[in-house]
């Protein structure tokens, strides 16, 4: 059967199971619009493309699945650029779908015209520039492929209008060659059994574990594991959800913001577990001198995070589920004559290593002051945390108020935490709120954001109502670009430049404004009751939260300093 | 260190730049590059020459595998390769000069493959240290201009 490009598109898109498009039309990809009718395929119009790429990306996230988005050529495939390296740096699998002048036109300036496959060389997994109609089938199948294994990422596709239009014999591919994409997932054997050694033979052993282990469906291994052999749990922002925050074993997040617990934790054990994690910047402090005296492991599904920024002792190239699975079968296999204490089960083996990290926790737990006149942001997360008994999905913003977020929200099952770990891109949250709530229409999804950030998506309201996308956006308003005036302040003399939003719209007559529902709060007595309301309506709401203007997120690791050196209050 | 990359690529379009911008990206220098199709169908042999110490050349690897059409990365470096480069010199050559610069052609074994009143252009293919020692020789005869094609590189046979 002879199709035309956009039809092959569509129906490949069918034929990946993709149930819902993120885009935003124009001249480049109107054939693939005119054809979307004919599809059983959901389109969400958003309002900008940045909008569209995040809410693809939140879909993914939230669901574990390919998130897709479609824009036009030019300025269209420009404006997604931001939600494309977004989802590059969390490891985001993503096909975003661009249209391109006609092919004679390439490379001459025409109108709308960018080199976007060029723009985003460094920030995608992998980019196709289709030329001839023939190829097309083939390059979804293999972008499909490629978003979604090994270190998932974000594949664009850019199709000009002139290949939309050509026609060709429709086949899908049923299998994928390719010579030189072989990602590996099983672990080394050998470096199992090794590993599985130093877990024995650990007397402070920690476990750091990165977004990788959401990704591959591990969570459940890691309970696992850090449960028989009395390990206790540190995460990235990342991997927020993939250990239960109730559980006596979870330290909470490490790093920059990261908890006293975890931050000395990591820093005193003799033998880290980094599994799925990257050691980040904001993770490690001063390099020089982040975990000196521990035996590092390191599991990652791609070689390249491997002794990148730490020096690793022993290095595991696999995917996190596949390395759990096969660590398990590794230490339940005693090695012959083994010292008792070398043997399995294991509660209360690190008895006294937990009790001095209990100390810890004891000593400088996460805390605010409480306050009757004005609201503390963190008492917002706290009731919205117990409100939504930790079950909700959780988007955020960029600043403090993903900080507090991550902080003092209770979460209990992985992909609930949705935020902008390695780009750190203000105008995230909502849009990726969008996506998520399409991926979980059962579930109450918040954004929880602030009144910097809101402002740069803020135009996705249209598509959340638009929807009946009954998503709940929380903004901690203090008047600030806060994070920043919290950096003037503690390290710039209080220079609080260019910090300030004095001009700010009214948010709830702007919630109303988009037809959507909006409460003001100021008082902390009316946060539980307002907060519960508004989570009830099954609309899109707004509650802007009057808080505490120059509340801090606390602890703090000033850049280049090491993890042990927090500013506490 | 100086370290000599060959890379097998897929032959397509952009290739070229993922590698470049790999380096560029990262803010690490390309000393000199070389590409060209292999006996393969669609594969072509990328040769680059860098330097950097371990780490760095450690994660320049890593990451030129992590390219999707990249099919094949070797350290030459590490094993014992041939390593050659083609160059292009516009000498001149006058009067009593010719004889002298005639003479070291010889030597280095260079061919002269154009002839003029004043000067002559020579090709010579060597080890970098080669066409260094050459440049360094002619040098006072005076080079007008130089070509060359940076090294390719291949590893020995008879290793294990
Ligand atoms: C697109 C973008 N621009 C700038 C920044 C730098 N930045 C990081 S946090 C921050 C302040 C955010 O303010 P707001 O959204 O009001 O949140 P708050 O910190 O007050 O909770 C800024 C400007 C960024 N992360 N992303």
């Amino acid at each position: 059967m002879e199709l035309t490009g956009a039809q092959i598109l569509l129906e490949s898109l069918r034929r990946e199971d993709v149930e819902v498009v993120f885009g935003f039309p124009g001249g480049a990809v109107i054939d693939i619009y005119d054809q979307l009718p004919n599809y059983p395929l959901k389109h969400v119009l958003a309002r900008h493309e940045q909008g569209a790429i995040h809410a693809a990306d939140g879909y993914a996230r939230a669901s574990g699945r390919v998130g897709v988005c479609l824009v036009t050529s030019g300025p269209g495939a420009t404006n997604a650029v931001t939600g494309i390296a977004t989802a590059y740096m969390d490891s985001v699998p993503v096909v975003i779908v661009t249209g391109q002048v006609p092919t004679p036109l390439i490379g001459n300036d025409a109108f709308q015209e960018v080199d976007i496959v060029g723009i985003t060389r460094p920030c995608t997994k992998h980019n196709y520039l289709v030329k001839d109609v023939r190829d097309l089938a083939r390059v979804i199948k293999e972008a499909f492929y490629l978003a979604a294994t090994g270190r998932p990422g974000p594949v664009l596709i850019d199709l000009p209008k002139d290949v939309q239009q050509a026609k060709c014999e429709y086949k899908y591919p049923k299998t994928i060659k390719m010579r030189s994409y072989n990602p590996t997932y099983a672990p080394n054997l050998k470096q199992v059994a090794r590993v599985a050694d130093v877990v024995r033979k650990a007397k402070k052993p920690i476990i750091y574990a990165g977004g990788g282990v959401i990704a591959s469906g591990a969570s459940e291994d890691l309970i696992w594991l850090a449960r028989t052999y009395d390990i206790p749990v540190t995460a990235t922002l990342m991997a927020l959800g993939c250990f239960p925050a109730d559980d006596p074993l979870w330290l909470g997040m490490l790093g920059m913001h990261g908890t006293y617990a975890a931050n000395l934790a990591i820093s005193h054990a003799d033998l880290i577990l980094a599994i799925g994690s990257r050691f980040d910047d904001r993770v490690t402090g001063k390099l020089s001198e982040f975990a000196k005296n521990a035996k590092i492991v390191h599991i990652d599904i791609d070689p390249t995070s491997i002794q990148k920024n730490v020096a690793v002792h022993i290095p595991v190239v696999a995917d996190c589920k596949s390395f759990l699975a096969a660590l398990r079968q590794s230490l339940a296999a005693a090695p012959a004559g083994a010292a008792a204490e070398d043997t399995p089960p294991a509660a209360g083996r690190h008895a006294s290593w937990l009790e001095r990290i209990d100390a810890w926790k004891a000593e400088k737990p996460l805390t605010y002051a409480a306050d009757s006149k004005v609201i503390k942001p963190q008492h917002v997360i706290e009731v919205i945390s117990r409100l939504t008994k930790g079950q909700a999905v959780i988007t955020t913003e960029v600043g403090q108020n993903q900080m507090w977020a991550a902080q003092f929200y209770q979460f209990t099952r992985p992909r609930s935490f949705i935020s902008s770990g390695g780009l750190g891109t203000m105008g995230f949250g909502f849009p990726a709120a969008i996506g998520a709530q399409m991926a979980c229409p059962d579930r109450l999804v918040i954004d929880v954001a602030g009144d910097g950030s809101i402002q740069m998506c803020i135009q996705e309201l249209a598509t959340a109502v638009c929807y009946d996308l009954p998503v709940k956006i929380v903004i901690l308003n203090n008047g600030y670009l806060g994070m920043v005036r919290q950096w003037q302040e503690l390290f710039y003399a209080k220079n609080y430049c260019a910090t300030c939003l004095d001009v700010a719209p009214d948010f709830v007559k702007l919630a109303e404004a988009y037809g959507a529902a909006g409460y003001r709060l100021t008082d902390p007595s009316q946060v539980e009751s307002v907060l519960a309301e508004a989570f009830a309506l099954p609309k899109t709401v707004i509650v802007d939260v009057v808080i505490d203007r120059e509340e801090n997120v606390a602890p703090m690791v000033p850049a280049g300093k090491s993890i042990t050196e927090m500013i506490l209050v | 260190m100086r370290h000599i990359l060959s890379i097998l690529v897929e032959n397509e379009p952009g290739v070229l730049s993922r590698v470049a911008g790999l380096f560029s990206g990262r803010g690490y220098n390309i000393e000199t590059l070389n590409v060209a199709p292999t006996l393969a169908d669609g594969l072509s042999m990328m040769t680059i020459t860098t330097e950097g110490d371990e780490a760095i050349i450690e994660q320049i690897v890593k990451q030129l595998r992590k390219l999707v059409t990249t099919v094949k990365v070797v350290d030459l470096t590490d094993v014992k390769s041939v390593e050659r480069e083609m160059m292009l010199l516009r000498v001149d050559a006058e009067g009593a000069k010719r004889a002298e610069v005639l003479r070291i052609v010889d030597i280095f074994r260079c061919k002269v493959v154009d002839v003029s009143l004043d000067e002559l252009i020579l090709e010579v293919t060597g080890t970098q240290d080669k066409l260094g020692a050459l440049i360094n020789l002619l040098q006072r005869y005076g080079i007008k201009e130089i070509a060359r094609t940076g090294a390719v590189a291949m590893r020995r046979g008879m290793q294990e």
